[in-house]
């Protein structure tokens, strides 16, 4: 960690364009070798750091967005709500407003323009966020209720509750819509964990165009190194992006990952990972 | 017509490469990439693009600056900070970041002056592609875009369309990892599922989710297990789990670097049948068949 008292926290995102290249894997085990650090999980859709940990789980806090309820006493009818709603989350019937709750994005907008003020809010649960303390990493995350549709507001809730003080390493959901845009947004550095395929690096191209869109700087880890895949360390020289670590393709790594262990425990993987935190403070530190 | 979705919860199981080797076997249905934000289908079955469309997914707010009188009426109204009134010395002006607005119009309806107009956004790109296999339809969501959900249900219409057109028994649905909007509107519809998970204490989890997810909409769902090798005991623990919810377990795919070499080295489906893994997959689609002709 760097000596100098008044550093800012840095927030580290672990991400990449396609799923399975090892996110987890590398936050669960960086995280391990960093102090001061929260871990957080912002894969809502699939959380899976919580494995790793091994810690008591905390009590669950559910988490809420606002959908539209509708005072039928006070409703007339005249369908102003279904109009100025985006997502078709409301509709006026001949007898009824009927609300669709998985559709709204709780924007407000029906119950701001409703005439009679007979709209008001009232919470949706979309999940939970839990915090646990373990041997190896504090841990934030979220949990999104199975059948809940909309990610992102449950991300925008977990990122709103971490530590202002500490610096953080979040672990981010695949892909390059809106959930890994929302996990990504403002961090200091954004490391792409890749493989040498043809998917992974195909993905990993997909994930440079959300980090430069969100003018994030982005580092490689390159995972299951060794494949004889496309030269990915070719690419990233020629694009100026810092291969920061990488780890081989080794069975013996996926079954120590298939039983919930961290890697560090092997002192031969725990240099990887002290490494990686070491690259990531100077490429961070500028 | 019958229609297979593949989805896995977690991502990176080997649902493309799964479904590549269905399409191969099938040899006549048409294929759906529905991961739109990061598809690979095409990768592995090398299709020649026919048709390609904008895909106009949502509205993004735009402030007219003309119009606008600075009355900040709009001010605060954006749960999504998108709009922000921004000054600079003595000038002020509203601006909309539009990789946050979500379409929502409440900025628009609040402004006196009608200064915000609400403008279609592309959100990415569709195609129509033929493969040595059949036609395949795919997507390409533009980075952080919205509404992906609604380009999956798109994919997902123009494939149905394409089957009916060709008169094809089968659709192959390629889903996005997760349990989100996206894998909802993948799911829609589906005649059965197949879940692809790896015995591993993540793949255990994330299987329990999207059966969960799957079997709340009362698809029939089954179970293909990748690297089922890998680690015996999670193996067993997503065998019993599978059986507690009444979903069939299709087949036990090896851990095979072979696969992953050749897969690597970008070699085409079709290249490599001797490998075991991919002979279990091929032999996990007739267990499929069987179940689609029983229903």
């Amino acid at each position: 960690m760097s000596s100098e008292s008044e550093r800012r926290p840095t927030r580290i995102a672990i991400a990449s364009g396609k799923g399975g290249t090892g996110k987890t894997l590398i936050a669960t085990n960086l995280a391990s070798v960093m102090s001061d650090v929260t871990l957080v999980d912002l894969d809502v859709e699939e959380p899976n750091c919580h494995l790793f940990q091994k810690a008591e789980c905390e009590a669950p806090e559910k988490a809420y967005r606002p959908v539209p309820e509708v005072d039928e006493g006070k409703c007339t009818l005249c369908g102003r709500c279904g109009e100025v709603c985006q997502f078709h989350a409301i509709v006026t019937l001949p007898k009824e407003v009927m609300v669709f709750s998985e559709l709204c994005h709780g924007c407000g907008a029906c119950s701001m323009f409703c005439p009679e003020n007979a709209i008001a809010e009232k919470e949706h649960c979309l999940g939970d966020t839990i915090s646990t303390s373990g041997e190896h990493f504090e841990l934030l995350y979220g949990r999104l209720r199975v059948g809940e549709a909309m990610p992102t507001y449950l991300i925008r809730q977990v990122r709103g509750m971490i530590p202002g003080g500490a610096d953080a390493v979040l672990d981010c959901p695949p892909g390059t819509a809106c959930a890994s845009v929302e996990s990504i947004r403002g961090a200091d550095l954004c490391i792409l964990v890749t493989e040498p395929t043809p998917f992974g690096f195909h993905d990993l191209k997909l994930a440079l165009g959300v980090t430069k869109k969100l003018s994030v700087s982005s580092a490689v880890f390159i995972n299951k190194d060794g494949l004889p895949g496309p030269d990915i360390d070719g690419f990233c020289r020629d694009n100026n992006i810092p291969v920061i670590g990488r780890l081989p393709l080794d069975r013996d790594i996926a079954e120590r990952y298939s039983r919930g262990e961290l890697l560090i425990s092997d002192a031969g993987y725990r240099a990887v990972f002290e490494s990686l935190r070491d690259r990531i403070m100077e490429v961070t530190v500028r | 017509m019958k229609e297979i979705v593949v989805v896995s919860g977690k991502g990176g199981t080997g649902k493309t490469t799964v479904l590549a080797e269905y399409a191969m076997k099938a040899g006549n249905a048409v294929m759906a990439d529905c991961d739109v934000d990061a598809p690979n289908l095409h990768m592995l079955l090398k299709p020649k693009t026919l048709h390609r469309e904008s895909f106009v997914g949502s509205k993004t707010a735009s402030v007219d600056v003309g119009r606008c009188t600075l009355c900040h009426k709009c001010d605060g109204v954006c749960r999504f900070d998108a709009l922000r009134i921004v000054a600079t010395g003595e000038d002020e002006r509203v601006e909309i970041d539009i990789d946050r607005c979500e379409g929502c119009a409440v900025c628009a309806n609040v402004c006196p002056e009608e200064a915000i107009e609400m403008r279609d956004r592309v959100v990415g790109e569709w195609f129509v592609s033929e493969t040595a296999y059949g036609t395949m339809i795919h997507a390409l969501l533009e980075p952080g875009a919205e509404n992906s959900g609604k380009l999956v249900a798109m994919v997902k219409q123009m494939a149905k369309k394409t089957a009916r057109e060709h008169k094809a028994e089968l659709i192959l649905v390629d889903g996005p990892p997760g349990i989100g909007c996206q894998v909802i509107s993948a799911l829609s519809g589906a005649d059965i599922v197949v879940i692809v998970a790896e015995p591993t204490i993540s793949g255990l989890s994330d299987f329990r989710r999207i059966a969960e997810l799957a079997s709340g909409f009362r698809m029939r769902c089954t179970l293909l297990i990748n690297k089922a090798d890998l680690n015996e005991e999670m193996t067993g623990a997503l065998l019993e789990e599978a059986k507690s919810r009444g979903i069939e377990c299709i087949g036990r795919v090896p851990y095979d670097e072979a696969l992953l070499t050749a897969m690597a080295k970008g070699e085409s489906i079709g290249e490599g049948q001797d490998s075991p893994a991919t002979a279990e997959i091929s032999r996990s689609f007739d267990v499929l068949l069987g179940l689609l002709s029983d229903q």
